[in-house]
Parts: structure tokens; sequence; C-alpha cells
């Protein structure tokens, strides 16, 4: 409960909005001098010209006779895909650890608490130049690719995946996997004949999984051909070392998440489920972590948002990604520097704004009714 | 349980000779690898998993760092290639702790290091009279004297600009400057969160959600690209400096929301007793709310350092040269081409162990915590 403010302290609040506008105000006009001093004026009319520049990696098609605004599609892209590899990456192994950091075996616990004590006491952008420039980089050539089991191959040039191709075109199989997998986190709480699917929905994304692999029609593994590698999917070294900086780092704080929701259940909890007579595999699935999970959703969002924000880091190892391209290449060229930065500034705090609106969202709709 | 009784006995402790102390000490290790690692089979198999990877990792890592490593010698021709090339590090030493600061005035790198450390051990150490007077002093009259020592410019310190600065000074400095300005920002912008004034409120939560909102990278390049254009011409600023800020802004917002937490941990009938004795708004906040709060929040404000700490290093994107951009300045030498792995592993080491330091304090604070609340 908030005391009423005094009639004075209301009235001292509006000094403090006029200085916030007063300095706001000689700011911009400081700025419009200086842009004027230039013979620059402001505006976003600069991303309709051609941005003349290669961009190695790109999700969508891209030529350099293409606009900078395609630049800034082809690059949000690129920090989108990065994102969702680290966050896919970074939830299961930092399940992993963090179970493993529950374990009643002591040489399973502490490593995990290595693990997790290494990577969260390192700065993130020493460990990604560290994958990109130690790991990747003194990998041997294309001709002597490594293989790693999977018919996955590992090279200087990347990381070559097998490529599953689908069925004919228009099948709806791909599609209902999604809608699947989409769906996993509300079919918690649907009922069945009275019965609540809760930790049983888990076994949905298994099953979308399943949906898509019926589709695949056939493999088509990585080969060697000439001096390169042919076939397949080839993620380029700086994805790679992106993907492996940003899920690593991560893991390790979710493996911290998942260790204190876990421990964060009421003993009398458990208690109550032994007095029960639940078996052990009964007291997890069906009392610890249903409470755990929900306790797991804000700080997961807020470290998956880390995660994305973070993507950033790729500009230190000329990953394409939003910063690179439009902090780096497209300031420098066009010279709009106010512009560009604002344009970046703005779709990170969208995509932060929305993620966790929708984070929130659900959070209200899952969370534990307090008493 | 039952089998160790016997062993425990006076009659047999009296006995003992060292032979039989000795195993015994091997039979009571036995017994705890087999309670610990091996009591059912499925700890059995996790176990023999866990010694695999070991092996698999361990001993390949040993070999490349220690068994066939080279530490002797001047320039990479000392190193065959087999191990790690711990030469480059030796040589390049200088370099990672002071950046290009002219060799002979490092001693006063040094001697500001030691001042650090004379007014940060009084402020840590766990029961000390007048502790707020020595953070008072950290705050105050250390950073003047560490400002002319370092900078110089006083007779008989010649002046050394800060482009000659780097290395893990750098990290340190940023640091210290950012958790200073962070603090006092963070708790007004906190109170301004709580507060019952709707414009200050507002603008609280504009001010940190935006800072939270967007990458510090991007902070960072506007600070260093934007704002001399939102300067009056003729004002320049030092590019440390402009650094220094981003990262103060930007930690604020986070210290902000650890503060936060804090307040909301402080139970209303603190405040609302304070008021009831006729204390006026700040009273109550410097008396009574701030100080239980903060107390409560000191392993979240020790976390926040060490990612500010961490976070040091994004600076060397901007052109600093701090201990991740001598680093790499070091690794791109024509001289020692090829020693990423020795440059990098040595860089993740050295904030390895300030982290590492920073958090164990945070979390033995937290541990003392646990015990001083009565539940």
């Amino acid at each position: 409960m908030t005391r009423r403010p005094s009639r004075r302290a209301t009235a001292g609040q509006w000094l403090l909005l006029l200085a916030v506008v007063a300095v706001v105000w000689a700011l911009l006009r400081s700025a419009g001098h200086n842009l004027a001093q230039r013979n620059m004026s402001l505006g976003f009319g600069f991303l309709g010209d051609q941005a003349g520049f290669d961009i190695p990696f790109h999700l969508v098609s891209w030529t350099t006779f293409d606009t900078y605004g395609r630049a800034l599609l082809v690059c949000s892209l690129n920090a989108l895909l990065v994102s969702v590899m680290g966050v896919v990456a970074s939830t299961a192994l930092g399940l992993l650890i963090g179970v493993m950091r529950l374990s009643a075996n002591w040489l399973v616990r502490n490593t995990a608490v290595a693990f997790i004590e290494l990577i969260r006491n390192t700065p993130q952008l020493v460990q990604i130049v560290f994958w990109y420039a130690a790991v990747l980089q003194a990998l041997p050539s294309a001709r002597q690719s490594l293989a790693v089991p999977g018919g996955i191959l590992l090279n200087i040039r990347g990381l070559y995946l097998p490529r599953m191709i689908t069925g004919p075109d228009g099948s709806f199989l791909p599609w209902l996997a999604m809608l699947v997998l989409a769906g996993t986190p509300f079919a918690w709480r649907l009922r069945i004949r009275d019965a609540r699917i809760g930790v049983k929905a888990l076994l949905l994304p298994l099953l979308a999984a399943a949906l898509f692999l019926a589709d695949v029609d056939r493999i088509e593994w990585p080969a060697l051909k000439g001096f390169n590698v042919a076939g397949g999917i080839g993620l380029p070294p700086e994805l790679v070392a992106l993907w492996a900086g940003l899920s690593i780092y991560s893991a390790a704080f979710i493996a911290e998440i998942v260790r204190s929701s876990i421990q964060a259940v009421p003993r009398g909890q458990q208690e109550a489920a032994l007095s029960l007579g639940l078996k052990p595999r009964q007291r997890l699935l069906l009392i610890v972590l249903p409470q755990a999970l929900r306790l797991m959703v804000p700080p997961l969002t807020s470290q998956y948002l880390n995660l994305i924000k973070n993507s950033s880091l790729g500009a230190a190892i000329a990953y394409p990604e939003i910063f690179e391209i439009f902090a780096g290449t497209v300031l420098n060229q066009s010279g709009r520097e106010i512009e560009t930065i604002i344009i970046v500034m703005a779709i990170f705090l969208v995509i932060n704004l929305l993620t966790s609106a929708l984070m929130n969202w659900y959070n209200r709709r899952v969370a534990l009714v307090g008493r | 349980m039952t089998a160790e009784i016997p062993a425990r006995s006076p009659a047999h402790r009296l006995a003992g000779h060292t032979a039989g102390s000795l195993s015994r000490g091997i039979r009571q290790a036995m017994n705890a690898l087999r309670r610990n690692l091996f009591n059912s089979i499925g700890n059995t198999i996790l176990s023999g998993m866990m010694l695999a990877l070991f092996w698999l990792v361990i001993p390949p890592f040993v070999d490349w760092a220690v068994t066939h490593a080279t530490i002797a010698g001047i320039s990479k021709s000392a190193c065959d290639g087999s191990g790690a090339c711990w030469t480059f590090i030796k040589v390049r030493l200088p370099s990672f702790f002071y950046g290009s600061f002219p060799p002979t005035e490092r001693w006063r790198v040094d001697l500001a290091a030691l001042l650090l450390v004379a007014f940060g051990i009084p402020v840590l150490r766990d029961r000390v009279a007048r502790r707020g007077l020595w953070v008072v002093l950290l705050l105050t009259v250390f950073p003047v004297l560490a400002g002319v020592l370092l900078v110089g410019g006083v007779p008989g310190l010649p002046y050394v600009g800060t482009h000659l600065w780097g290395g893990l000074l750098l990290n340190t400095t940023i640091s210290f400057v950012a958790v200073a300005g962070s603090l006092p920002l963070g708790m007004a912008l906190a109170l301004g969160r709580r507060s019952g004034l709707p414009i200050v409120r507002m603008l609280s939560i504009g001010f940190i959600e935006l800072w939270r909102g967007v990458p510090l990278l991007t902070v960072l390049f506007m600070a260093t690209v934007m704002l001399p254009l939102f300067l009056p011409h003729g004002i320049t600023i030092d590019n440390l400096v402009r650094a220094m800020v981003a990262l103060t802004l930007f930690t604020s917002a986070y210290m902000a929301e650890v503060v936060r937490g804090g307040l909301q941990g402080v139970p209303s009938g603190q405040e609302e007793a304070a008021y009831a004795l006729g204390l006026k708004w700040w009273q109550v906040q410097y008396c009574v709310v701030l100080p239980q709060a903060l107390r409560l929040v000191v392993p979240g404000i020790v976390n926040t350092v060490v990612d500010l700490f961490k976070d040091t290093t994004l600076v060397t994107i901007v052109g600093l040269f701090d201990m991740l951009g001598a680093v790499n300045q070091a690794i791109n030498d024509p001289a020692w081409l090829g020693l990423a792995k020795e440059g990098y592993a040595f860089a993740a080491l050295l904030f390895f162990v300030c982290c590492f330091a920073m958090s164990s304090f945070g979390r033995r604070f937290e541990r003392r915590l646990e015990r001083s609340t009565p539940r």
C-alpha cells in the first residue's frame, strides 16, 4: 500500500517531466543542427536504395541488386534462425545439465556443477570467439572432413547435415506436425474424460517429429565432391560458432533455473505424495514436475530474451545478423547513423516486448493460484 | 551403516597401527565410493559413462596444456606445435594487463590496483565497524586517487591518454565506474518505479524497459557513433567515457530491477510503522526501507556486477582494446599466427578467476543471510 503523495511532490513531478523534455529537446535540436551542417536529413527513404553488397548467408534469395529494405529482411531472418536454434539447443542441454545437477550420483552431480561454474563465469563473447577462431577455424579442410556419427560432416567451411527431402509438394503432414508442436503448451490444460493431460503433453513433440519423419521421402547425405562438400544442408562456421556460443552459455543458466525450480517445490508436496503411496516415478511426473515447470516459465522467458539479444554478438565473428549488417555494412555505406541504430534498436525492442507479452499471458494462464 | 561401527570403536582406534589405519582408510574410501557411485545398476552405468567421458577429455587436454606444452623461449620458434604454446602468453602478458600503457609508468596501474584492494577489503569483510564509511571512501576518495594516478598530468606523473589504456585495466576501470554510477541511479529508478507519482513511475518504467529491451552492443554503438551527433557542435567526449556512460545507463536498469525485488521483500508493515511515527517519505526510504532491502539484494547486486564485468568485453567491438581486444591483437600479430586457442583459453581463465571469486563472495553472503534471517 503506497501512501498518497503530498501536494508538493505531485507538483514536483511536473518539474521532473519538464526537465526531461528540455534535455531531450536540446539533444534533438543539436542533432538537427549537426545534420543540417552535414547536409543530411532524417528519413527512411534510403531503405529503397540498392544495397550493392553481398550477404554470404541468406535464407531467402539475395542479390547485390536488392534494396536495403530486403537486406533488413534477410538479416532479421538470419538472427531469427540462430535465435530459434539457440533456444531449442539451450533448452535441451540445460534440462540435461539441470537434471544431472540434481542427480544422487556424486560424479554426475559435480560434473554438472563444474560445467555450470565454468560457463557462467566466463564472458559470452570470449566463448563465441573461442568456438569460432580456436575450434572451427582449426578444423581440417573439406578433403579431410571429420565424419560425425549420423552422416554429419564437419570441416573448416562449416557443418554439413543430412537434408531430409519431403514427399510430393502440397503434403499437409509437415504443417500438421508444426501445429501439434505449437499446441503442446496448451494441451497441458486440456482434459480428456475428466483426466488432465498434464505432463503427457510432452509426448506431443515426439508425435510431431514422427509426423514429420513420415513425410520424408529420402535423405540426401552430404558427400565429398572434388574439393568441396556437396549435398545436405551446409551451415557456415559463423553460424555454428554463434549457435554453440549462445546455446552453451544459456544452457548453464537454464540448468540453474531447472534445478532451483525443482528444489522450490515445497517438500511437503513430496511428503504428501509419499504418504499417498505414489511411486518415485509418479511423484516426479504427477507432483513435482507440473509445479516446477510453472515456476520455470518467468525466468526461462528472460533467459530466452537474453539469448535473442545476445545474438547480436554475432557481429564479432561476422555472422550476417541484424547488427552486423545494419549497424555495420549499411551504416558505413549509407552514412545514416541515426536511422540504422533506430531500426536495430526498434527491432530488438519489438521482439522483446512481444515475447514478454506472450510469455506473461501464458504465465498468467498456467501460474499457480496463490493464497 | 552397521559395517562402520566396529571401525569407529575406541578399542579399534587404540590398537590401530599405521598400516591398519591405512587399510582402514582405503576401506572407508571404497565404502564411500560404493555408496555414492555404485549403489545400484543405474548409478553404476552412469558413473561408468562419466568416467569414460573423463577418459576421453582429460588426458588429451593435459597432454596439450601441460605435457607437450612449451613455455621457454621468447619467440614462436620455441614452440614445436605438438602442444600449447604458453611462450606466447608469457611474452604478451603485459599487454593483456596494461594494454599500451607506457612501460615506465605501469607501476601507477599496480599502485591503483593495490589501492582498490586496500579500500575494497574493509567493505567486503564480514565484521567491520563503520562499513558505511568505508563504502563512502571507496566511492569518493579512491576514484580521485586512482584517477590522478592513472591519468596523471600533475607534477611527477606524466599524462597518459586513455587511448593508451587497455587490457584488464580497462575492464576493471569501466566496471568500477559503471558499478559506482549504476548503484545510486538504479536505487533511484527502483524507488521511482514504486512511487505513487504517475509521471515519475512512467518515466522510470520507460527508462528501465528501454535499456532492458535492447542488446548492450547497440547501446555501446549508440554511445560511440550517435552521441557525437546529439552533442552541441565543438564538444567531444573521450571514447572511454562514452563506453562508461553507456554501460552505466545499461547496468542501472538491471540494478533497478534487482533493488526493486529487495524493496518488495521488505514487509509493508515496516513502511506503515515508519509513517505512523511521523517520518517523511525520504526518511522512511533512507532509514527504514532501503537498509533492509539492500541487505536482501546483495547477492543479486553481485550477480549484476559479475555480468557487467563479463560484458565489458563488448567494448572491443566498438574499438577499445580491453583484455579481449589485446588478445585479439596478439593473435593477429604476424609473428604469432595460429595461437588462437592459447590466447582465448588464457582470456577465459583470467575472467573465470575474477568472476568466480566475485560469485563465491555473493554465495557466501547469501548463506550468511539465510542463517541470520529469522524464519
